[in-house]
């Protein structure tokens, strides 16, 4: 790609994606801390995690500010505007994770006040190390314009509904055998939650870059799905 | 070859990746028949050529604009369509240029009646040094368009109000067309082109010389008047491109590039020159 005329303009459309990475990359480690405080009961990091969120706040805040300024000043064309519209639409992406990251980490609060249940806490886990490798890997696929990796992350959704899935079942049976555990394993749910709802704004940014990249949207109807209600 | 994206389509839906549905369907489409046919034109101006193999449809009742840099060759296409080009002395053009399907430099076509089905609107405005109510009047009258004083007036006053221009005229038709501000001089040609009642009305960089006020009310007119007209814009102006047209054509060094719906070129130009050229990195 040859260089803008206007040095600037070129500056400012790299510092845009270079925001965008840094702050994906502050997301990683929210979601990443939350679910080691989740599965290590870590009180503090759970605090710290819930104490970091403001950054990611600011920092979409601020990404928003600098595109909405460059489509004023520059009026973006073609691969430029798709790139200054992927890095609000990631920018805004990233910011849910990180609230449901805090989310996951403040429900760790609670649950450290509950006896452990080791199985699920295990099962939490294997599906928090799914959720982040698809982040990092959309994340690293947007920071390498590499299309073929956010297509496999976008292709592998369902990877993490089946997860979720079985989660669900393990949690109601838990539920049912013991009542005294449901305060814990509602708890626990909406972690599992959470941790879904992440997985989807990986697959959300791995659109985004589809588009940023060729220029076509992709039709979400066509990806693998699990029905979570009827599994 | 340029990609008529027209053509494309079919292709590119055919070979995406199956698991991606790529939806090019609801992509607005420059609506109407193909009023201008341009195929093979070749351009030269004495040895040098200015204009190689251009192959272009020009839809109807649509704004067509034609993009790029300068000496590109875009001037030099626009004013092939009405003959603009046999006033310059050593000017040659090989290809064939249609308007509705008769080839516009056949023996058989008078280029004084080509002229008037075919409009033009220039860079700077250019008024008659006469009255508001001859530079429109004119046209028609040495065309034999009206008969009679009555009818001339009722073609002034819609010609004028058409291009937006009679709320400001109507009470100094008789003070020279040369007073009226830049911009209303420019609406004031655009009342004279549309006078003749023409088909196509070609516009070279109609707003450069204006202010941005009057640029928009020349745009808000041009979106008016392609319902009735079949508009074709040569623009440095990408913003304005965008703005008034539907189907866009790239010329780079005498060739067209790409042309295709405005929206797809530029929010998603297929080659890599006219990327480049409307995001600001022709180096």
């Amino acid at each position: 790609m040859n260089e803008h005329i206007v040095k600037s303009y070129e500056d400012e459309l790299n510092a845009l994606t270079a925001d965008c990475a840094r702050m994906g990359g502050l997301t990683e480690a929210q979601v990443g801390d939350a679910i080691d405080a989740v599965v290590k009961r870590d009180q503090s990091l759970a605090e710290a995690v819930v104490g970091r969120d403001e950054r990611l706040d600011l920092l979409e805040a601020d990404i928003e500010r600098k595109a909405i300024r460059l489509i004023a000043l520059r009026q973006p064309m073609a691969n430029d505007l798709r790139k200054t519209v992927a890095a609000m639409k990631i920018a805004s992406n990233l910011e849910r994770c990180g609230d449901l990251a805090k989310n996951i980490a403040k429900r760790t609060l609670v649950l450290n006040e509950a006896e452990p249940i080791t199985p699920l806490t295990r099962s939490i886990e294997r599906m928090g190390r799914l959720v982040l490798g698809r982040l990092k890997d959309v994340l690293d696929a947007y920071t390498g314009s590499d299309l073929d990796r956010a297509l496999a992350v976008w292709s592998r959704d369902d990877e993490v509904d089946e997860h979720y899935n079985s989660l669900f079942r393990e949690l109601l049976t838990y539920m049912m055998g013991d009542p005294r555990t449901i305060t814990a394993c509602a708890h626990l749910l909406f972690v599992a939650k959470n941790l879904e709802r992440i997985g989807d704004h990986a697959t959300n940014i791995a659109e985004i870059i589809h588009y940023e990249i060729t220029g076509e949207e992709m039709i979400s109807a066509d990806r693998p799905k699990t029905d979570a209600l009827r599994a | 070859m340029p990609s008529q994206r027209d053509d494309a389509m079919a292709h590119d839906t055919a070979s995406a990746p199956v698991h991606i549905a790529v939806d090019r369907a609801h992509a607005s489409q420059p609506a109407g028949a193909i009023k201008i046919r341009a195929r093979d034109v070749n351009v030269f101006y004495g040895d040098k050529q200015a204009l190689f193999d251009v192959s272009l449809d020009v839809p109807e009742n649509s704004v067509t604009a034609l993009i790029g840099p300068s000496g590109c060759g875009k001037s030099t296409f626009l004013r092939s369509i009405n003959r603009m080009n046999d006033t310059i002395a050593g000017c040659k053009v090989v290809g064939r240029i249609e308007l509705d399907g008769e080839d516009v430099n056949d023996r058989s076509i008078d280029p004084v009646v080509l002229r008037a089905r075919v409009g033009m609107v220039f860079q700077k405005p250019n008024p008659f040094p006469k009255t508001i109510f001859e530079n429109v009047a004119y046209g028609p009258r040495i065309h034999g368009i009206a008969t009679g004083k009555a009818e001339l007036e009722a073609i002034v006053e819609s010609s004028l109000k058409r291009a937006g221009l009679w709320a400001e005229v109507a009470d100094r038709l008789h003070q020279p067309g040369t007073g009226l501000s830049g911009g209303q001089q420019q609406r004031l040609v655009i009342a004279r082109a549309i006078a003749v009642s023409p088909e196509v009305i070609l516009m070279d960089e109609p707003c450069s010389a204006l202010d941005p006020i009057a640029t928009a009310r020349i745009e808000e007119l041009i979106d008016e008047l392609r319902n009735q007209y079949c508009i074709v814009i040569v623009t440095h102006s990408m913003a304005q491109a965008a703005r008034v047209s539907q189907k866009t054509a790239f010329f780079h060094l005498g060739k067209l590039v790409e042309a295709g719906p405005t929206g797809e070129i530029f929010t998603n130009p297929r080659d890599s020159r006219t990327q480049d050229y409307i995001t600001g990195r022709f180096g």
